[in-house]
C-alpha cells in the first residue's frame, strides 16, 4: 500500500497541468500519449475495441510493461485468451521478457480459462471468483495498471448474458473503485464498436484499432472515439507493430512551431549557390527538385550529399528507385565519388523499395532511421515512387509528417520528383509545392533537333534569389550551370544552338574587328599620305629656302660689286680714298 | 424433454462403491448462493454417494490464491477432482437433474 501512495505522488508530479483537469497515465507509446493528450485516464477503465489481429493485446501489454519500465508502475494482465506461457513468448520478440518481470514481482499474468463445454451451469452463481483473482493480483504486487484482454471470452463460456452484464457493470465500477488505470480490450462487432455493448459501461475513453488492406498493402490505424472529460485527436492514425512494439505516428509535431534559423548549407553547386543568394539552401530547409526523367535531378542530390559528407555532416540517402552501388557507379560517370562518403559513413545509402511497405510504414521507417542515423540533411530520391501506393492526398500528408520531423530536427531535406508532361510541368508537383522551400525544376528544352536541359529556381522562400534560367550541364566533373543565351530574337538558346548562336557572333566579331582593323590602317595610310606631303612640301620650301638665300648673297655681292666700282671709278676720278669712300657713303645713303 | 425422459428410462448410472469421489465446493463468503450450493451438493451425495464422497469446501476469501490455482472464475464452482476426468458444475445447483449430467452421474443428453 506505501508503494501505491509513492506512485500516486508521482503521478501528481508528473503532471505538469493544475488539477481540475482529468488526471492522465502514460502508456509510453509512442504517438499514443500525444493521440490522448498525456494517457488514459487515471483511474478509469478504457476500452479497446478492433477486430481480430489488429493489436489488441500487444497494446495492451505494452501499456502494463512500458508502465513498469518507463514509470515504475507495476500491472496484472488477465488473459481470457492466451495461456500465461503462450503470452511471454509472443512477447520475447518484441522484446519483453515477460517470465523475467513476472519472478521480479513487476507484472502478474492471470490467464482465466472459459470453455464453456467444460463448465455446467447449474441455478444462481456471480463472478465472485474474478474479482477475487484480480484483487489477488493487484494486491500481490500493487499494481496500478490493469489488462482484462478480453473480457467477452466471457460471453462465450457462460450463457447467462443477463447475469454476465450485470457482472461486467459491477467489475468495471469496482475496478474505477480499486483505483487501478485500466484497459479492458473487446472484439468489434458488426455495426458497433464491440460485439457485447461493451461500451454501455466503459464509457471514459474508447479507442478503436483498425486494420485494413487497400491496394494490397496493409495498415493499421487507431483511433480515439471517446475521451471523456478530455481533448484528443479525433483523426485515425496510423500506426505500426515492429520488433520495439507499437509506434503510432507523432502529431504533437505538427503545430509549424519549429525554429528557422538563417544557417545555409551549400547545395554542392557553387553556380546553384550564387543563384541562392550567394550561400545555398537554409539549414532545415526543404527543397524539391522536380523534374522529367532522366534531366538530372539524381545528380542534383548527389552533388547536395557530397558537400554534406565533405563538410563533415552525415547524410541519409533514402534510395527509392536504384540500389546503393548502382547510385555510387552512375554519379561516378559524372565525376562524383560518393564512396569515400559512403566509406567514412557520412553518406549512408539507404535502399527502400517503395511498395514494400504501405506509406506510413514508410514514414515509421524514416522516423527509425532519422532517430537513428541522426543525420543534418536527408535525401528522398524519388517521392514518386509512393504514387503507387497512396494517393495524392495521402502522400502529401505523410511528407508534411517528415519534413515536419525534418524541420524539428533541423534536418535539410532534398526530394526529388518525376514530372511527367512537358507542356506544364509543374503542374503536377504543385500540391508538394506549399509544403517546400526551395522549388528547382529541371526541364528539357527541345531545340535545333536536341533536347538541353534548363534549370529553373521556381522559388525559395526568405532569401532574394535568382530567377535567371540556366542551363544544366552534367559533366564529366559533375554538374555545371551555365548563363542561358538569349539569342536576338529573346528566345533562349542551349546546347548546339547555343554553340552555333556563340559561332555565329563570334564570326560577326572577326569581322567588327577586321573593320576596325581596316579603319585602323586607312587612317594610318591617310597619316602616311599625310605626312608624305608634309615632307614634300618641307622639301620645296626647303628649296625655296635654300634659293631665297642664294638671291639675298647674290644681292649682296652684286652690292659690294658696285661699291668696288664706286671705289674703282673714284680712285680713277683720283680722288681723296677717304675723302671719297665719305663721300660715297653720303651720296650712296643720299641715293638710298 | 426428450432427452431427460431417454435418460430417465435409462435410469441413472450405477456408480461403484469403492470409487471414492472427492468433491470441492468453492464459494466466496457466506452469501445465499454458496450456502444454497452446499445444501443441494450434500442433499445429492448423500442420495447417490453416500458413503464413498468426500466435500471440501473452500472459501476463496481466505483463500484468494486458490481462485487463480484452480481457475475458479464463477462461484459457487463444484469441481469434481475425483473419480477423473474433473468436472466443473457453477451455480447453487438448485437444477438437480443438471448437476446430475455435470457429474456424469447421468448420461449426457
Amino acid at each position: 500500500m506505501q508503494a501505491n501512495i509513492v506512485l500516486k505522488k508521482k503521478g501528481l508530479l508528473r503532471k505538469t497541468s493544475p488539477p481540475p483537469v482529468l488526471r492522465k497515465v502514460p502508456t509510453g507509446i509512442r504517438g499514443l500519449d500525444e493521440l490522448t493528450g498525456g494517457g488514459l485516464p487515471e483511474g478509469r477503465s478504457t476500452l479497446l475495441c478492433g477486430g481480430a489481429g489488429s493489436g489488441k493485446t500487444l497494446l495492451a501489454m505494452e501499456f502494463l510493461v512500458r508502465g513498469i519500465k518507463e514509470f515504475k508502475e507495476t500491472g496484472v494482465f488477465v488473459a481470457f485468451e492466451e495461456q500465461t506461457q503462450e503470452l511471454a513468448q509472443n512477447f520475447t520478440s518484441l522484446g519483453h521478457d515477460l517470465n523475467a518481470l513476472v519472478a521480479q514481482r513487476k507484472l502478474a499474468i492471470d490467464f482465466v480459462h472459459v470453455e464453456r463445454n467444460d463448465v455446467k451451469e447449474t441455478g444462481e452463481y456471480d463472478l465472485e471468483g474474478l474479482f477475487i483473482r484480480l484483487e489477488y493480483a493487484i494486491d500481490s504486487i500493487g499494481a496500478r495498471r490493469v489488462v482484462l484482454d478480453s473480457i467477452e471470452q466471457l460471453f462465450s463460456g457462460l450463457t447467462n448474458t443477463g447475469l454476465l452484464r450485470a457482472e461486467l457493470r459491477r467489475l468495471f465500477h469496482w475496478l474505477k473503485n480499486k483505483g487501478v488505470t485500466s484497459i479492458i480490450t473487446s472484439e468489434q462487432g458488426e455495426g458497433s464498436l464491440t460485439r457485447n455493448a461493451l461500451e454501455e459501461y466503459v464509457a471514459d475513453c474508447v479507442i478503436l484499432l483498425d486494420h485494413r488492406v487497400t491496394a494490397q498493402m496493409f495498415t493499421r490505424r487507431v483511433r480515439v472515439v471517446k475521451y471523456r472529460g478530455s481533448s484528443h485527436g479525433t483523426n485515425e492514425f496510423p500506426f505500426l507493430i515492429d520488433e520495439s512494439g507499437i509506434s503510432i505516428l507523432p502529431i504533437t509535431s505538427m503545430g509549424l512551431t519549429y525554429h528557422a534559423g538563417t544557417e545555409r548549407v551549400s547545395s554542392g553547386i557553387p553556380r546553384l549557390d550564387a543563384m541562392l543568394t550567394g550561400r545555398g539552401y537554409y539549414r532545415g530547409g526543404s527543397v524539391l527538385v522536380s523534374g522529367s526523367a532522366g534531366t538530372g535531378k539524381t545528380s542534383l542530390a548527389a552533388h547536395f550529399a557530397q558537400a554534406a559528407a565533405a563538410g563533415g555532416e552525415r547524410c541519409l540517402w533514402l534510395a527509392y528507385e536504384e540500389s546503393p552501388s548502382q547510385i555510387v557507379r552512375n554519379m561516378r560517370s559524372i565525376g562524383l565519388d560518393l564512396d569515400p562518403a559512403v566509406q567514412s559513413g557520412m553518406l549512408r545509402l539507404q535502399a527502400v523499395p517503395p511498395t514494400i511497405f504501405g506509406l506510413e510504414m514508410h514514414l515509421l521507417a524514416m522516423h527509425k532511421l532519422v532517430k537513428e542515423f541522426n543525420p543534418r540533411s536527408v535525401i528522398m530520391d524519388s517521392i514518386s515512387n509512393f504514387t503507387t501506393i497512396g494517393s495524392e492526398v495521402e502522400i502529401k500528408a505523410m511528407l508534411m509528417r517528415l519534413i515536419d520531423l525534418f524541420k524539428m530536427r533541423q534536418i535539410t531535406s532534398l526530394f526529388t520528383s518525376l514530372t511527367t508532361g512537358d507542356t506544364f510541368v509543374e503542374a503536377n508537383d504543385t500540391r508538394l509545392s506549399s509544403l517546400m522551400d526551395t522549388w528547382l525544376l529541371l526541364r528539357e528544352i527541345e531545340s535545333g533537333a536536341e533536347r538541353n536541359r534548363v534549370l529553373h529556381l521556381l522559388k525559395s522562400r526568405g532569401m532574394a534569389h535568382s530567377n535567371q534560367i540556366r542551363e544544366f550541364r552534367l559533366t564529366n566533373h559533375g554538374v555545371e550551370l551555365r548563363d542561358v543565351y538569349l539569342g536576338p530574337s529573346g528566345f533562349l538558346l542551349t546546347g548546339s544552338a547555343l554553340l552555333v548562336q556563340q559561332a555565329h557572333e563570334q564570326a560577326q566579331a572577326v569581322v567588327r574587328e577586321q573593320e576596325a582593323g581596316g579603319k585602323t590602317r586607312e587612317l594610318e595610310h591617310k597619316r602616311q599620305a599625310m605626312e608624305a606631303q608634309i615632307s614634300t612640301l618641307r622639301a620645296e620650301f626647303e628649296i625655296e629656302q635654300i634659293k631665297a638665300l642664294k638671291a639675298v648673297a647674290q644681292d649682296e655681292e652684286r652690292a659690294t660689286v658696285l661699291t668696288d666700282d664706286r671705289v674703282q671709278m673714284a680712285k680713277q676720278r683720283q680722288a681723296d680714298a677717304v675723302k671719297a669712300r665719305k663721300t660715297m657713303k653720303r651720296a650712296s645713303g643720299g641715293a638710298s | 424433454m426428450k432427452a431427460e425422459s431417454k435418460g430417465q428410462s435409462s435410469g441413472a448410472l450405477k456408480t461403484r462403491p469403492d470409487v471414492q469421489w472427492t468433491l470441492r465446493l468453492y464459494v466466496a463468503g457466506q452469501t445465499p448462493n454458496s450456502s444454497a450450493a452446499f445444501d443441494n451438493l450434500k442433499r445429492l451425495c448423500e442420495e447417490r454417494l453416500k458413503g464413498h464422497y468426500a466435500i471440501e469446501v473452500i472459501d476463496l476469501l481466505k483463500n484468494p490464491r486458490l481462485a487463480k490455482d484452480d481457475q475458479i472464475l464463477a462461484v459457487p464452482t463444484l469441481v469434481r477432482k475425483l473419480p477423473l476426468p474433473v468436472r466443473r458444475i457453477i451455480g447453487d445447483l438448485s437444477n438437480i437433474e443438471s448437476v446430475l449430467v455435470g457429474l456424469d452421474l447421468r448420461p449426457r443428453g
